[in-house]
């Protein structure tokens, strides 16, 4: 199936300003699901609050477009309720880590089959730019006049120490490999995480002198590493890409239909 | 057929009704004095290949039971108070999206962690208002465990019909307490099953587009029809609007297609109303020592009676005018400062004939104090 044919193209033009790298995150994630194959019927999109989380709009599945910081949560509903169905999160970093951050541990924890996507352009883009749990120390940001103080969260090795049992980080300069990625975190069964770095030209470029679109992209090519690569150990400053976790565990609807074998022998 | 009866709390009442009425998805989290339905849930529900999933809040529960009611499912999750604040965004979500869902608070005394194990119906007005914007709900209550059982039931009927969050506010009281409980037969009372769209695969579904009803057919998540579903202003489709002829027509549809039926959503019981002098009006725990109080006081040859809600809102105000119109007094007993009273004198001909008779302490309100109030009305003090 053509890549269009997963659009809704009665609702473009989309909102996301020129040079958002939002728009990107969805070529890769609509070019995985073309290479999986997988009918529009079969997939659940949900999602929260912010710039990002308008892309379920766009896309032509059963999309929910909820509140902010609470995707997984519904989410958890509509897997619990359906487990044939393929649940895919997409959420900004702010919606999955600061107000959405219970909810991200408590579902990586359950190692309930949904594959979460964080946007992370490490800033509020629908409310104009302040500052979020990714944005990390010495930022920009209209909520940080005098520069974030605030340390960031490692999403790797959060997702990770809270049990997700697959766990990635791309880029928008890597679409190939963020579209293989996706592929992968689709298929696995378990709690799965994408960290793609994206990038908010408007209000995070702008804000820290990084440059336009195009710059901020170069960054990304620039600053990051497979995992384990020669460059990572002459520069510990650079920022690992690749997947990190991908272990076979138990996952929390299966083990669910045990609970309800069980109590049924039980009568 | 031999009567199924039971001798049960309040609580596991309101979960028999639920399975009853074919509830089969609960999400919860743990809180005094709701745990209870919680408890009772995940016992009761995978052994009917249910689905019951304890989540990390109360936020977290009521979006998980949203979620699972897009897909099909007879859907419920039960707090109390603190754990109700939390719900408010989500409550207008389900408001917004108009997905059926029932909501259970099991009232304590507030605010705040104010008193976890005692009693209160604190909570009819932040079921009102608790949730930002103009919107119109509907909350249910009940005073004994049968009619726990039946206002229950009477809840997923009425989220079916309206695709409506329904908030049944049960107050510890009653919840604790153990009673005679008869299970109706299946088929005793009716149920109202989802209406689904007859729109055939590869026709445009147009999830937001009421029939002329009024009523709104669903397609289940995972179905062959796909659809947006958002808390924005939307269109027919479920796509974000801020058009204002868009914005004004779907407040209409939420508020009106409640507040314009209040009448017809008005569940209540009456007892000796028709030469009622003094009319006592009350509600879930609070009424049961008022219906003493009536039929005390008939003993004594005087004409009290009760009116009885079982609907809070949409306020019943038209049947409460009515029925309050012949009487010289009438005295709301509730245990809060007067919520349901505001609604009351906003609603009668001559709000100064009209009276509160509370408790606020933690404690049942006692036939005697609603005395000494009848009686200082009277004139003849304590």
């Amino acid at each position: 199936m053509a890549i269009k044919n997963y659009l809704r193209e009665r609702f473009f033009p989309h909102l996301w300003c020129p040079g958002c790298g939002h728009g990107m995150v969805l070529n890769g994630l609509l070019r995985a699901i073309e290479k999986l194959g997988l009918s529009k019927n079969e997939i659940v999109m949900v999602s929260g609050i912010g710039c990002s989380s308008r892309i379920t709009g766009y896309v032509d599945f059963h999309t929910l477009h909820t509140i902010h910081g609470r995707a997984l949560a519904f989410a958890t509903g509509v897997k619990m309720a359906r487990p044939e169905l393929n649940l895919i999160v997409p959420m900004g970093d702010g919606d999955a880590l600061a107000i959405g951050g219970n909810h991200f541990i408590h579902a990586a924890r359950r190692n309930i089959d949904i594959t979460a996507i964080i946007m992370n352009n490490r800033i509020y883009g629908m409310t104009g730019g302040q500052f979020s749990p990714l944005s990390g120390e010495n930022i920009s940001a209209t909520t940080a006049p005098f520069l974030t103080i605030d340390p960031s969260f490692d999403v790797v090795q959060l997702a990770k120490a809270a049990g997700a049992t697959f766990v990635a980080r791309t880029t928008t300069y890597h679409i190939q490999q963020m579209s293989d990625i996706i592929q992968q975190a689709v298929l696995h069964k378990g709690f799965s995480v994408v960290e793609v770095l994206s990038q908010c030209p408007t209000y995070f470029g702008r804000k820290n002198k990084i440059g336009d679109a195009v710059d901020m992209v170069a960054y990304f090519k620039k600053n990051t590493t497979p995992i384990g690569s020669k460059a990572k150990q002459e520069n510990p400053y650079l920022l690992e890409r690749g997947i990190f976790v991908k272990e076979e565990k138990p996952e929390y609807c299966s083990l669910y239909e045990k609970v309800v074998q069980k109590a049924m022998k039980g009568q | 057929m031999s009567k199924n009866v039971k001798f049960v709390q309040g609580n596991e009442a309101c979960v028999e009704a639920a399975l009853y009425a074919g509830l089969d998805f609960y999400a919860g989290y743990p809180i005094t004095p709701s745990s209870e339905i919680t408890e009772a849930f995940a016992y009761r529900l995978p052994q009917i290949g249910g689905k019951f999933i304890q989540m990390e809040d109360e936020i977290a529960s009521l979006c998980a039971i949203i979620g699972a009611s897009l897909t099909g499912r007879k859907v419920m999750t039960a707090t109390s108070g603190p754990g109700f604040s939390l719900m408010q965004e989500a409550l207008g979500y389900a408001i917004m999206t108009e997905i059926p869902c029932v909501i259970v608070d099991v009232q304590r005394g507030g605010p705040s962690t104010g008193l976890p194990t005692q009693g209160s119906q604190g909570d009819v007005c932040q079921a009102r208002w608790g949730t930002h914007g103009d919107h119109a709900i509907v909350a249910l209550t009940a005073s004994n465990h049968q009619d726990v059982f039946s206002i229950t039931v009477e809840a997923f009927n009425l989220a079916e019909i309206y695709r409506t969050p329904v908030i049944l506010l049960l107050d510890e009281l009653v919840a604790h307490m153990r009673e005679r409980l008869v299970i109706p037969q299946p088929g005793e009372i009716p149920l109202v099953e989802r209406l689904k769209t007859s729109v055939k695969e590869g026709v445009d579904y147009h999830p937001y587009l009421p029939r002329e009803d009024g009523r709104l057919p669903m397609s289940d998540f995972g179905g062959v029809h796909r659809f947006n579903v958002t808390g924005l202003f939307h269109d027919m489709w479920g796509f974000p609007s801020s058009e204002p002829r868009v914005v004004h027509g779907l407040l209409h549809h939420l508020v009106d297609k409640i507040e314009n039926r209040a009448d017809q959503l008005a569940r209540y019981r009456e007892f000796y109303i028709e030469d009622a002098e003094q009319l006592l009006l009350s509600y879930g725990a609070a009424s049961r020592s008022a219906r003493h109080v009536v039929e005390d006081r008939r003993l004594h040859g005087e004409r009290v009676g009760l009116l009885e809600l079982q609907t809070l809102w949409p306020f019943p105000s038209g049947i409460v005018r009515q029925k309050c119109a012949r009487a010289k007094s009438v005295v709301v007993v509730e245990h809060n400062m007067g919520q349901i009273m505001q609604a009351v004198k906003l609603a009668v001909d001559h709000p100064d004939k009209v009276f509160l008779a509370n408790r606020i302490d933690g404690v049942f309100i006692t036939p005697s104090d609603i005395m000494n109030i009848l009686r200082l009305i009277q004139g003849k003090g304590v």
